[in-house]
């Protein structure tokens, strides 16, 4: 079978594993966070917590709540790392330093899983297992009860009240995450991921040196790092190491992980909202640039400029052999569309172009699907921002989901909207500007600009893929990068929180003729324009200076 | 309320008058007052001022910053001039498109101001209903206080608005309506409201003052065409936060762009990163929006309707549901004589003459279109009293409801209310027809309203026939309200008439639904009934009683005809006093936001032509291959920046006819407008520039120093 073949069965059989599964999920998902029966287990933690399951809250309460639980999450991470060595199942592991300690925290608590550590070196199993792992549950349900919190804002109608935060992550995580991890991660033990507590197997290898594999609780943290759209590797080759990712099968599988959750939301909010065409028109527009960057990227990839490329019949350094063009394509268009940011080749080593498309992915918000309720609630917020100039062009107060976008609605899409190029925009100038962070580029040129731009990029966007060829393990990039993932992972949620609020408060208008129709294929169409139009303006400069510099001749 | 499905009405009969034409259209840029305006937007550079625009306050700075750079510079002299110049035309443009818009208002204001001359009010001290010798005194106009009672005699100017409160007059309003003939104002009714400023042309009146000076009619007119206490709308706040955001992105986007040319090795000069920032920033937009609105409201005074706040004009473009009074609006007047239908072997012509005789001295409308129908139908000459000697007519009264003739012959002729009629014959010995209760019930059946003929020769009496009056429904209402359908608008006809009536015209008009017998509190119920429904309803109203419905409805037009608490509780006042004219605001409510719409989003377009206009001509020198990027093929880099520039600015100026006069619209389902503006002002905005840049280089070229 020839590569690009194997490349459309992957994808084909992707799209169709996605499509059958969506619907179940994304209905079972609106039960869940709908339904008023509380579970046994979930009535003892709230018990525990003290919360009343029945209290719906203002959403300031609920941003509270969730701030209070982040708040509490970067503590115990932090706490975690720095005292491993005296708790056990420590691995021999001594305490992290502060820095890195505190970039992790954040990191893992935004759902971003930037990593500047190693894992296998750096991470006792207890961290690994109790901080970081229950981190890649805790921040993937607080993304999606987020989300959902601004979907009951279109949904409601005069009420302040957008649900209750507690019971949201509770039930998104038991009902949710929690199942869907304990199939995922025997599929993927099945296929050869390895799941231990052998702390070092060492063998010896034919030329008779010895090598040291270091096994751990792995694919029971797999699956929630593809699934949670987190990327954290317990290695630091991620899904490029066998004991992660061990052959096409389980590489399929864990793209097909990454997007099932993302994708199946779309379907939640349509049925929440009470009209899945709304949710078949944002699941259009996700789909349409997760597939054209999936192509664009096996396009550059296969695309045959220079000596050694056209020798080895693609640009295949970084790359899987096992996974090939496709495999590895699929997976990097897919880990950053999705804020996931696991890797199963090396950015780095993309060609200009395929890495500035990676890059784009990024900077598009993570919206397409973006990460697991966060990328739902991003395109919302720009579906506002596209009902609104549409909205003007017929002629009314620009009508969204039968609410109206008002100034307080704008003032909130319009700040959602500012808060991560600028985060992503001010850091980037910051470390170009100084030296002891220009210090940090391995490659001199056009390649290392990108090389700091994708960094805050995937920062800044909760992503955590990295480019590498850039030395953060520094304070700078590490106390830097720490501030960038939570300000740009909480600032937009508290407007994201505000808008449900002031949606929900808003009476719900009927539709008629004279409503812009947000269901249809014209829609979809300028909701990708201004997605396009607006980071590619916002960005254009940066990437001419990076890629574009480095890929035209 | 009962539903009607709507239904074409049939080939409209006759002689009505066409419908007026309605599309809107607008005032073009006269030159003289672009000239004229110039110094208004030299004024407007003051940055306390400008700061009110955040996108051109923007500019303003970058143009004092290169202004500076220009100054203090030695190298590349021509072009960090030639910058600078054209960012400060960029922003005196906008201020031109605003002094523009605002200087129509202005002439118009003048003109009020003229009707607004000091006069002296003759105030009445003691003046109570009914009393002759009240006391008489001077005072200035500008002194009369609320409740004060001011007598008007012909020849004089009403000293404050009020209500006539004794006598009738004719007053002449042309000072505000621009209508020559005058109207009647009398005390009591609908009709009591007079304006300060106008001049009573006969008779004498009593006026009790209802508005504070400096709060009057005339004041509040002035102010609004003005601009003086002109707000941002909902809609335009929102606009500004959206290209305030916008601004803040292209701004820090150009910002940290210089550290990544100095790290690229391209550090660029102040001037290239200001036109880069004033480049990217929604400048178009930014510089036409004010503009927008104020011509949005002028576009309402040009057509005679006062909105009482920008909010109103918005709010009209989002309206729902349309409440419209039946008579006026739906059909004309009143009902008219459309058939003379004979029973029992009468002739046709004998019944039409029969008719036209009891209607000769019936001079209510109804009454005189029998006339007209029997002269038009029948040939039969209109007959004048004194024409039939030894004739005493019978005058129409509530008790007898008929009206008819006595002639020297002997011979009675009477007409009038079926009922009333019959009753006659029967007491003349006669015995009316059952064919006549047919044809009455079957004329009722169909909203029509019989009245019966009959005549008393030789003391018996027979009856002739029945005349159909009908409601006359307008011609081309029934295209206007399928218009609105598709605009997604629901129209109510609000009718006194009973529900057979009712349901009849509504079919004929094809209005969506109607509301039959309704009272002002039925009126009120229906418009809470469909807010609480999240529609917005818009309304039309004259009387008092429709006071609290016009406040309560989210547009309520106040008909200039009304009362002054009809003025007072509505948000818009038709001068025109034209109840049709409702559907117009709606209209004109909706292209004011279409047209900001519109512009934005070429605005936005625009960006990306910029982009590959500047970016290659910035960076070729350190990354040759960015040339692949100049896709225009522009000169130089320096001719490239400065095409960008002056495209910007130019554009401000080409578009200015559009911001003032406002996109074309043509009533249609908001898909399709989406569609079309989206393709004219989307597509037009990411092509249209890319040749005008272009073509600004290929001219700007050949100037040394900067080709």
């Amino acid at each position: 079978m020839s590569g690009s073949v194997a490349g459309f069965l992957q994808a084909g059989l992707l799209v169709l594993a996605l499509a059958v599964c969506h619907r179940p999920l994304g209905d079972y998902i609106a039960r869940v966070v709908t339904g008023d029966r509380d579970w046994r287990a979930e009535k003892a933690i709230y018990r525990m917590m003290g919360v009343d399951p029945r209290a719906d809250q203002r959403w300031s309460v609920y941003l509270r709540s969730m701030l209070a639980f982040s708040a509490i999450s970067v503590l115990a991470v932090y706490l975690f790392e720095r005292i491993q060595g005296h708790l056990f199942l420590s691995n021999g592991m001594p305490g992290v330093t502060p820095d890195l300690a505190w970039n992790t925290a954040a990191s893992f608590t935004t759902n971003t899983n930037w990593q500047n550590y190693s894992g296998e070196t750096t991470m006792g199993y207890l961290t690994q297992m109790s901080g970081l792992a229950v981190q890649n549950f805790a921040s993937a349900a607080v993304g999606i009860a987020i989300a959902i919190a601004l979907v009951r804002g279109f949904a409601r109608s005069r009420t302040d009240r957008l649900g209750n935060f507690w019971v949201d992550l509770t039930r998104i995580t038991v009902r949710v995450l929690l199942p869907l991890s304990v199939i995922g991660a025997l599929i993927l033990v099945a296929g050869g991921a390895v799941d231990n507590f052998t702390a070092t197997h060492v063998i010896h290898t034919l030329t008779g040196s010895s090598q040291n594999m270091v096994g751990g609780p792995v694919a029971s943290q797999e699956v929630i790092k593809e699934m949670g759209n987190n990327g954290g590797g317990f290695y630091n080759a991620n899904s490029a190491h066998p004991f992660e990712n061990p052959n096409p099968f389980t590489n399929w599988f864990e793209i097909f992980l990454i997007l099932v959750i993302p994708f199946s939301l779309c379907r939640t909010f349509g049925r929440m909202v009470g009209d899945n065409r709304q949710g078949y028109a944002i699941l259009s527009v996700m789909v349409t640039i997760w597939v054209a960057s999936a192509a664009l990227v096996s396009f550059f990839e296969n695309s045959h400029a220079g000596t050694a490329l056209r020798a080895a019949g693609a640009a295949m350094e970084g790359k899987n052999v096992a996974f090939g063009i496709p495999g590895s394509s699929l997976f990097a268009a897919s880990t950053t569309v999705t804020s996931t940011g696991a890797v199963n080749s090396f950015h780095d080593s993309y060609t200009p172009f395929g890495g500035a498309v990676l890059i784009f992915n990024m900077m598009m918000g993570e919206v397409t699907p973006g990460g697991v309720g966060a990328g739902l609630y991003g395109i919302l917020m720009l579906a506002v921002i596209t009902v609104f100039v549409g909205g003007l062009m017929v002629g009314r107060t620009p009508e969204y989901i039968g609410k109206k976008i008002r100034p307080a609605e704008m003032k909130y899409a319009a700040l959602y909207v500012l808060a991560t190029p600028a985060l992503v925009l001010i850091f980037s100038g910051l470390a170009l500007a100084f030296r002891v962070p220009r210090e940090s580029i391995l490659n001199p040129g056009p390649h290392g600009l990108t090389e700091i731009m994708y960094a805050y990029t995937s920062m800044a966007n909760n992503n955590g893929s990295a480019f590498a060829g850039l030395a953060t393990n520094t304070t700078w990039y590490n106390v830097t990068g720490g501030i960038v993932m939570l300000l740009s992972r909480f600032a937009p949620m508290i407007f994201v929180l505000a808008l449900g609020g002031s949606l929900a408060k808003q009476q719900t208008v009927p539709v008629s003729v004279g409503t812009m129709p947000t269901h249809k294929p014209l829609f979809v169409g300028m909701v990708i324009g201004v997605i396009l139009l607006i980071v590619g303006l916002t960005y254009f400069p940066a990437l001419a200076l990076g890629p574009f510099a480095e890929g035209l001749h | 309320m009962a539903t009607t499905t709507p239904a074409r009405p049939p080939a409209a009969a006759g002689k009505q008058a066409p419908a007026e034409p309605h599309r809107i259209g607008g005032g073009l840029l006269d030159p003289k007052i672009l000239w004229k305006s110039l110094p208004g937007a030299f004024k407007k550079l003051d940055p306390r001022v400008q700061v009110r625009n955040p996108v051109m306050f923007v500019v303003e700075v970058g143009a004092v910053l290169t202004t500076y750079s220009a100054i203090t510079s030695s190298t590349r002299v021509p072009f960090a001039w030639t910058i600078t110049v054209w960012l400060w035309l960029t922003v005196v443009f906008a201020n031109v498109a605003e002094a523009v818009a605002e200087g129509r208002g202005k002439a118009q204001a003048a003109t009020l101001r003229r009707t607004k001359r000091e006069t002296m009010a003759r105030r009445l001290t003691d003046w109570r209903p009914g009393r002759e010798d009240a006391r008489e005194q001077g005072v200035p106009g500008t002194e009369l206080r609320l409740g004060d009672h001011v007598v008007v005699e012909a020849g004089q100017v009403i000293p404050g608005d009020g209500d006539v409160v004794e006598g009738v007059a004719s007053v002449d309003e042309s000072a505000i309506t621009g209508e020559s003939a005058p109207v009647i104002r009398e005390s009591g009714g609908d009709r009591s409201a007079v304006t300060g400023g106008t001049k009573v042309l006969s008779d004498r009146i009593v006026v009790k003052i209802t508005s504070k000076p400096g709060e009057t009619f005339i004041d509040r007119m002035i102010a609004l065409v003005e601009g003086a206490s002109r707000q941002k709308t909902p809609n335009e706040v929102a606009l500004n936060i959206l290209l305030a955001s916008l601004t803040i992105v292209f701004l820090l986007a150009v910002v940290t762009l210089q550290p990544m040319a100095f790290y690229s090795g391209a550090p660029q000069s102040i001037v290239i990163m200001v036109a880069l920032v004033v480049a990217l920033i929604p400048t178009t937009i930014g510089a036409l929006l004010s503009a927008i609105g104020i011509a949005g409201m002028d576009r309402l005074v040009q057509r005679n309707v006062l909105a009482m706040s920008g909010r109103a004009v918005e709010a009209a473009g989002d309206v729902n549901t349309l409440l419209l009074d039946k008579t006026g609006t739906i059909t004309i007047g009143n009902r008219q004589a459309t058939e003379f239908l004979p029973v029992g072997g009468v002739q046709v012509q004998e019944l039409a003459d029969a008719a036209q005789l009891s209607s000769l001295a019936d001079y209510t409308p109804e009454g005189r279109s029998i006339v007209v129908l029997a002269k038009q139908g029948f040939g039969l000459r209109q007959r004048e009293e004194g024409e039939l000697p030894g004739a005493e007519f019978v005058e129409f009264t509530a008790q007898t409801r008929m009206s008819g003739v006595d002639l020297h012959d002997g011979r009675q002729v009477r007409k009038g209310a079926s009922s009333a009629v019959r009753e006659w014959i029967r007491q003349s010995g006669g015995t009316p027809p059952e064919e006549l209760g047919q044809m009455v019930d079957g004329i009722s059946a169909v909203g029509g309203t019989p009245l019966v003929v009959a005549e008393r020769a030789n003391g018996t009496a027979r009856a002739l026939g029945v005349i159909y009056l009908k409601d006359i429904v307008k011609e081309g209402i029934a295209e206007r309200f399928a218009e609105l359908r598709t605009m997604g608008i629901k129209t109510v006809m609000i009718t006194g008439d009973n529900p057979l009536t009712a349901r009849a015209i509504a079919d004929e008009s094809g209005v969506d639904d109607f509301l039959a017998e309704a009272t002002p509190e039925d009126k009120m119920e229906l418009i809470k009934k469909e807010q609480s429904g999240g529609h917005l309803v818009a309304m039309t109203g004259d009387g008092t009683n429709d006071a609290p419905a016009l406040a309560q409805a989210d547009v309520g037009v106040a008909m200039n005809t009304g009362t002054s608490a009809a003025k007072e509780a509505g948000n818009m006042v038709d001068l025109d006093s034209n109840p049709t004219k409702l559907i117009e605001i709606v209209e004109i409510g909706k292209q004011l936001l279409i047209t900001r719409g519109a512009l934005t989003t070429f605005s936005i377009a625009n960006d990306v032509a910029k982009y590959f206009a500047m970016l290659p001509a910035m960076f070729e020198s350190v990354y040759p291959g960015l040339r692949h990027l100049n896709v225009m093929g522009l000169h130089s880099p320096t001719s490239a920046i400065t095409s960008a520039i002056i495209f910007n600015a130019l554009i401000i100026i080409a578009l200015i006819p559009l911001a003032l006069r406002g996109v074309r619209y043509r009533p249609s389902s908001a898909s399709a407008l989406l569609r079309r503006n989206l393709w004219i002002y989307g597509l037009g905005g990411l092509i249209i520039p890319f040749i005008g840049i272009k073509l600004i280089d290929l001219i700007i070229m050949n100037i040394p120093g900067i080709g």
